[in-house]
Formats: structure tokens, sequence, C-alpha cells
């Protein structure tokens, strides 16, 4: 069914996965006074984690079942590094969409440009990642998913792809569910679906020659207007930092650490 | 008064702790209306509390389609309804269901959306924190209305002081094939504790990879139970398989915020932190005096957690 596609078996798939690139989330982060945009100046910038559980994911499959794997990201133009440590892990090739007014994209201009893009790349399945550690949002999937007809599965820790169709499980508060759906679909994943790889030298040597392909608004017919700050449907008014929590006591257990803390307990009154 | 819709959490035939947040919350706006969205017969034993909370219409829309399927009918549905009501504002819960609706909500209206806040104001002003909740954003939805999912455990829920018997409307329910693709197939309720729910307990005693095993992990448990609080644990420990995942506390975890969180063998990296800065009081066990964990301590023991607790469990059995 998938007979576009070179090699592999009838079950070989065009796979897109989405790459966002975060300031890493171990470190400080900020928003800038002037704009109250993300700092991507001053720190690491890193791929979302939970997207290399979605490459690892797309690999596996391509693994197993044949097909095409294509990176793709919107971001500015220091993303080209995210972008190339990803292809590092094995993708085949990339999509890049950079364009200085997409800045100050709030989600649904995101999804917007996302999904205009995977129109041209027809995916059979398109893995993300189940969040992003700056947005927080777990809005992405979904906001594709309405945009282009698919169903979204999402936050699977685990996935099966067979004959046209995706199954996942995932967890719920009490156990889990198990999600079905035809292809195309978009599937995110959580981190407990796999163990990603890392980049082998040769890896690294051969993701420096594979195909990028920038695309601008224009490429995809989308007005700037509608995206960035200027086409924002919510706006941040103002950011102030957190006032940092003060240590209290501390005390080094001399054998009596545990009455000690229970004594505390007590005089907060929760015992 | 316009309405402002707050759509329910409910789960075993109970109204959600965050539902009756986004109630209180919803005061401000306008006339609370409660939404429960569910299989045949789910809103019936809701009324009754969502009414004590200030809900004034509770809008029932009730077909198996919204159980068998993944969101997309959930939220097909509610973009029905705020066209027929025309809210002030739209709220539901920062739950991964609840997100992945708001989502959905906000391309079909076209409309802004704030996710996981923690305040709203009467003029529709949003209070988020970002950045393991180190930075505090004020922000408002500039195209649209006020739509927003809102973290759990945010505020404290408020009665009214006189409920009156809401209006209950029932709301046609017809979901279109296009609604229909995410089909959920098997749902698996694995054992469940006793303990109260993690993002609700006032009480969280977490243990991280300094617990060392699963079998440890008893330790925390036996701590959880004497106050009558519920068990987190770090990354370290979900991962190394100590405890399971949907206990995690911090940025990929459970956001909590109780009255006392007791942190054993934790080192307090940034991630978990920002799933636990905003209790009361936070406990912390640690034999490493300088793990990053103590600068956030109110009262901190530097020592064997494996001494310190047992003595600390047999304490609290002797006060009891
Ligand atoms: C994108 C991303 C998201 C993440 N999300 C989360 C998240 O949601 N939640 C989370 O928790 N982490 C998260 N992490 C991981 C985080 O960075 C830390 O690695 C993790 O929190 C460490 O867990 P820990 O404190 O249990 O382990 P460690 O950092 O290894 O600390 C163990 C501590 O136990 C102490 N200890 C050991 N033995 C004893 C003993 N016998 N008695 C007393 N103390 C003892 C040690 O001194 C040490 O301080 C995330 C990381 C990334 C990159
Ligand atoms: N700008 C972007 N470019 C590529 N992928 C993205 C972008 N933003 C979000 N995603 C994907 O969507 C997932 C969920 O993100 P979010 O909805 O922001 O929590 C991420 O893990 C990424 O895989």
């Amino acid at each position: 069914m998938y007979a576009h596609l070179n090699g592999g078996s009838s079950d070989a798939m065009n796979i897109v996965v989405l790459v966002k690139q975060v300031p890493d989330s171990g470190a400080e982060r900020r928003l800038q006074d002037t704009d109250h945009t993300v700092d991507r100046a001053s720190g690491t910038n890193l791929i979302n984690e939970m997207d290399d559980y979605a490459i690892e994911e797309a690999l596996r499959l391509q693994e197993a079942q044949g097909g095409e794997v294509t990176v793709l990201t919107m971001g500015p133009e220091q993303a080209t590094e995210s972008i190339r440590k990803a292809l590092s892990m094995g993708p085949d090739k990339a999509v890049h969409i950079c364009d200085d007014a997409l800045a100050g994209s709030c989600a649904l201009a995101t999804s917007k440009v996302l999904a205009a893009a995977l129109r041209t790349l027809s995916p059979d399945l398109v893995l993300c990642g189940a969040e992003s550690t700056d947005g927080r949002v777990q809005a992405m999937p979904h906001m594709l998913a309405e945009r282009l007809g698919m169903a979204a599965l999402t936050g699977a820790r685990k996935l099966v792809v067979e004959n046209g169709t995706a199954t996942i499980e995932r967890q719920t508060e009490d156990g889990y569910e198990v999600v079905t759906a035809s292809l195309p679909a978009v599937v995110s994943v959580w981190d407990t679906i796999n163990e990603p790889r890392y980049p082998s030298f040769k890896g690294i040597m051969a993701a420096k020659k594979k195909p990028v392909t920038v695309l601008s608004l224009a490429d995809l017919g989308i007005e700037p207007s509608e995206v960035g700050a200027a086409g924002a449907t919510s706006a941040v008014l103002a950011h102030q930092l957190r006032p940092a929590r003060t240590a209290g006591q501390k005390i080094v257990d001399e054998g009596d650490g545990g009455v000690k803390l229970v004594e505390f307990l007590a005089s907060e009154k929760f015992v | 008064m316009a309405q402002v819709l707050v759509v329910v959490e409910h789960g075993g035939g109970q109204v959600k702790k965050v539902t009756l947040e986004m109630l209180t919350l919803a005061r401000r706006l306008g006339e609370p209306a409660a939404v429960v969205l569910g299989g045949p017969g789910a809103a019936a034993e809701l009324v009754d509390t969502l009414a004590t909370y200030g809900a004034t219409t509770v809008y029932t829309a009730e077909h198996s389609d919204l159980e068998e399927y993944l969101v997309a009918p959930k939220a097909a549905v509610l973009a029905e309804l705020v066209g027929q009501v025309q809210p002030a504002a739209v709220l539901i819960g920062a739950t991964q269901e609840g997100k992945e609706i708001a989502a959905r909500l906000a391309v079909k209206l076209d409309n802004g959306l704030l996710s996981d806040i923690s305040d709203l104001a009467a003029d529709g002003t949003a209070t988020q924190e970002i950045f393991a909740g180190s930075t505090i954003v004020t922000s408002k939805v500039t195209k649209g209305l006020p739509l927003a999912t809102v973290r759990p455990n945010s505020l404290t829920p408020e009665p009214v002081e006189s409920a009156a018997a809401p209006t209950v409307t029932a709301v046609e329910v017809t979901v279109d094939d296009s609604a229909k693709l995410a089909k959920v197939t098997e749902r698996v309720v694995e054992a469940r504790s006793a303990r109260p729910e993690l993002t609700e307990a006032s009480v969280v005693v977490s243990g991280g990879r300094g617990v060392g095993s699963a079998e440890n992990f008893k330790l925390v448990e036996e701590l959880a139970d004497l106050l009558g609080g519920a068990v987190g644990a770090s990354r370290a420990a979900t991962d190394s398989g100590f405890y399971p995942h949907q206990y995690q506390v911090g940025q990929t975890g459970k956001t909590v915020s109780p009255q006392l969180y007791i942190a054993l063998g934790i080192s307090g990296a940034i991630q978990h932190r920002a799933g636990m800065q905003t209790s009361k009081t936070i406990v912390a066990v640690n034999k490493d005096g300088e793990a990053p964990i103590f600068d956030l301590a109110d009262f901190g023991v530097v020592g064997d957690l494996f001494k310190v607790v047992p003595q600390a469990i047999e304490e609290l059995r002797k006060r009891k």
C-alpha cells in the first residue's frame, strides 16, 4: 500500500519526526525582558528530550520495515545544530522551516506552519515528543491532527505499526489503555517507550552530508501576518522571577535524626 | 451574566478536585456552567457536587462515542456548545486529556490557548509558572475568548454559601466519523492503591535513587501511610524500576503542591524541583550535605535514610 516508497516491505513507511530545539531544562532558563520571548542566546540549546525518543522509534520502525525518515523542525537558524544532531542518529533527511517572521509564534500558529509543511511531505506516520520542556503544552500532536484530519495517538509507551494500523499503549492514572488508528496518524511518544541511541562517529560524519531543505513562509504559502508576534493569539503581559525559597534548618544525624524529624513534623502540626 | 464553561474532570463517578478549583475560578468571570462529557449516565452522580461549588447550569453530553474514541469527539461537542452558549471563558483541567481537548478546541475555534495556568483574574489575565516554576508570567488570550487549561492544585476550592439546584441541560451528541479515528480498544486498571491521589494529597513522601531498590520503597510507603500521604518518586527511581512511572514527580511527571513534601534520597535536580517546589513545607533526608534539595528544605537531615527513616517511623508509631 505504500508502493510509492523506495525499498522495504509493503509496510515501509514515509515517517516524519518532529524535532524542536529548546533551552536546556537542566540549566537556568529565562525570558527576555524586552519582548518576553525565550532567551535562546545565553544558554545551551538542545533537542527537546522527548523528541530523541521519537527519532529512536522512527529508526526502529525503519530498521524493521524499511521506508524513509525525515526530520521536521520549525525554528531559528541556530536550530540547524539540533537538526544535524538529529540526523547523526540516523534519519535520511531534514526539512527546516526558518523565517524571521516566525519569532514569537504561539502554539496555534506553530501548528499551522508545521501542518502546511506536513501536507507537502505526505507522511504515513508523524512521530513527535509528547511534550516540549519549554512549552510543556502537549498541544502540538492534537493541533496537527485536527488540522490534517488525522488521528492522534498520544503519550505512547509502546507503538506497533502493522497492516496500515498504528496501535499504542499509554499510561493512565490507574493503569494503561490501548488505542488504535489507521494510518496516516500522528503518534506522540513518552520517554518510557525506548532508550534512544547515541550518534556514532560514522553517523556524525554522514549527517554532515544529508540533505536539509530550508523552507520559508512564502514556500508554504503562509502570510507573515498569520504567525510570529504579529499573528499571536495570546500575549505575555509581564514576567518576573519567583523569589527563591530560603533554606531552613539543617541538622546532621547523630543517631537521633529520625526523632528530630518527627519533632519538627509535630511542631508544624503534621502529627 | 455570561456563562463560563468548566469542563468536568471526573472518574469513578466522582468529580476530580481540579474541577472544583475551576468552578471557584470561574465565578470571578461569570456564571459557572459545568460541562460533563462522558458515557451514558455519567452526569447524574456529579450534579450535586458541581452545584455545591457554584455551577448554576450543568450541560450533560453523554454518548458512548465520547468514551470509545480519544478526545476528538469531546472537542467537537465542546466546540458546538461554545458556539451556542457564547461563554465568557472556557476552563479545562491541565491533565493529559484536558490539554488534548483544549488543543483541538483552540484549532476548531481559531482561538488562543493558555496552558497550565495557576490563576485567572476577572479580566481574563492568567498566571503561568514556567521554566520549572522559576519564572512567573501573566498572559492573556488576544484572539477569541479566554481559553485555558488549569493546573491541578493551584488554589483551594471554595463551596458557595447557598447552592441552588442547577439547571441540567442535555446536549445532543452527534459525532462525525472524522472525529472517530482513534479508538480505545482496551482500558486496563491495575491495582489501585488506597493512598490519596498524588496531585491531590496534602502530604507526599517521595523516594529517589538513594532508596536503592523497589523492595526498599516499602520504607517510603510506610512513612507515607503513617502520615496519611501519597507516595512519589524521582525520575531516577522510576527509570530504575523502583516505583511505577505514574508516581514520578517533576518536569516530566506530576506537579504536586502539598502541605508537606518529604524527599528521601533525592538530590533535588531542577527537573525534580519543577514538580514540588511550591509545596508548603519541605523536608529532606540525604546523606550528602551538599545536595541541592537542602537549599529549599525547611527541615533537612544530613544522614543515611536507612537509619533516619526507620527511627522516624518508630517514633511516629510511639506517638500514635
Ligand atoms: C528533560 C528532562 C526531564 C526530567 N524530568 C524529571 C522529572 O520529572 N522528575 C525527576 O525527578 N527528574 C527528572 N529528570 C531527571 C533529573 O535531572 C535528575 O536526574 C533526577 O531527578 C535525579 O533523581 P534522584 O535525585 O533520585 O537521583 P540522584 O541525583 O542520583 O540523587 C540520589 C541522592 O540520594 C542520596 N542518597 C544515596 N543513598 C542515600 C542514603 N542511603 N541515605 C540518604 N541519601 C542517600 C545521594 O546523596 C543523592 O543526593 C529529568 C531530566 C531531563 C533531562
Ligand atoms: N517548532 C517545532 N518544530 C518541530 N516540532 C515541534 C515544534 N514545536 C513542537 N514540536 C513537536 O511537538 C511535540 C510536543 O510539543 P508541545 O506541544 O510544545 O509540548 C514536541 O515534542 C515536538 O516533537
